[in-house]
């Protein structure tokens, strides 16, 4: 047993040194702007917390149509959303702090999708993906919503009919960077209810 | 026994309801009567229970509408298909945009409930006897039937259209 062990130990070391060269080429998120010296770092709660916020974003995809597809694509393997920190998908609004809207909205849909929305909890950020939600698309007719921002406030649209999966992960690289800039005092701020009452939110 | 076809199905339709039917023509090898609405009920629980015709399956109901035909302004079709002889027969009936009433088929199809309410949904034609004619694919609050002609297509609280290209 132990020669054997001793056998795979003499096989795995030069490897494991091949291993830790490797992982030393891979980026990791730079650190916040602050104070360093030896043995501490100092820097603001607020940006602390924005690269926690930032790099943890949980996903909660409200697909309805193609854009939901190229979603797929998004979290698979090839494009691999989880490498933004993004891997765990929320299936309950109640978990997510990104709302993905991938597809046309229906006017029927609308108050659902509000609805989702309102269940979210603060902080909480919305992305409208392709033409569809971001404006309608194609869908110029009475029965379909004219942009998902007719009924909750967007932070970024991602154009496309649908988006390829570079252009969707480019949207939430968008939605990473407004995260971590975000001031703490920003959802209790004048302008935010301002925003928010104008969409007949509490 | 006669061939069961398009002729002897008409034969048997002016045989029983002569003073009905107002026009029969044969587009596309598809017998379409235009037929007086009064009577879609009797016209169609009689097709059920014929003994040869057996059209015992509703394919559609559907509505249209001609702004511009004076007193037959909107319509309710029908399809119907006998399985058992493969044959198919279309119904059309007409009535005016002021008193958009038929008798509901639900009675004789139940299939035919949804299909009314569909197109009640679009067209505001009233089925009178309909268990339950409310909306079934717009929104509840619509105050309007969308796909009659007076109304536009387009929705109007686009904004990021310009209307110079769109024809607006």
């Amino acid at each position: 047993m132990n020669e054997e062990l001793g056998c795979k130990k003499q096989f795995l070391i030069p490897n494991f040194k091949f291993l830790i060269y490797k992982m030393s080429n891979i980026q990791i998120t730079p650190p916040p702007a602050g104070l360093e010296g030896q043995g501490f770092f100092a820097t603001k709660v607020e940006e602390a917390i924005g690269l926690a916020r930032a790099n943890s974003i949980w996903p909660l995809p409200f697909a309805t149509s193609c854009c939901g597809i190229e979603f797929m694509a998004t979290m698979a393997s090839d494009y691999d959303l989880a490498r933004f920190g993004s891997e765990r998908i929320s299936f309950s609004p109640r978990q997510a702090d990104l709302l993905m809207v991938m597809g046309t909205i229906a006017k029927k849909m609308g108050p659902v999708l509000r609805q989702v929305y309102l269940q979210m909890a603060e902080p909480r950020w919305v992305i409208a993906v392709g033409a569809c939600a971001s404006s309608g698309g194609i869908f110029d007719t009475y029965s379909v919503l004219q942009g998902v921002d007719k009924v909750i406030p967007v932070d970024v649209y991602v154009p496309g009919c649908p988006p390829r999966p570079e252009q969707i992960i480019d949207g939430v690289m968008k939605i990473q960077e407004l995260v971590k800039t975000e001031s703490l005092r920003r959802r209790t701020s004048p302008e935010y209810k301002a925003l928010m009452a104008s969409y007949g939110i509490e | 026994m006669a061939d069961i076809n398009n002729g002897y199905l008409l034969q048997q339709l002016q045989g029983r309801f002569e003073a009905d039917i107002i026009s029969a023509d044969e587009p596309y090898g598809m017998l379409t009567i235009e037929f007086n609405k009064n009577k879609i009920v009797e016209l169609l629980s009689y097709l059920y229970d014929h003994n040869q015709l057996q059209m015992q399956f509703l394919t559609d109901v559907c509505g249209i509408h001609y702004p511009d035909n004076a007193g037959k302004e909107l319509g309710v079709i029908y399809h119907l298909h006998s399985l058992q002889n493969n044959l198919r027969l279309r119904i059309k009936c007409f009535m005016p945009n002021d008193a958009p009433e038929i008798d509901t088929v639900s009675s004789v199809f139940a299939s035919a409930n949804w299909q009314e309410r569909e197109t009640f949904d679009f067209y505001g034609i009233h089925f009178t006897g309909h268990p339950d004619l409310r909306r079934i694919l717009n929104v509840d609050e619509m105050d309007y039937f969308p796909l009659r002609k007076e109304y536009p297509l387009e929705d109007q609280t686009r904004t990021d259209k310009d209307d110079t290209y769109f024809g607006r």
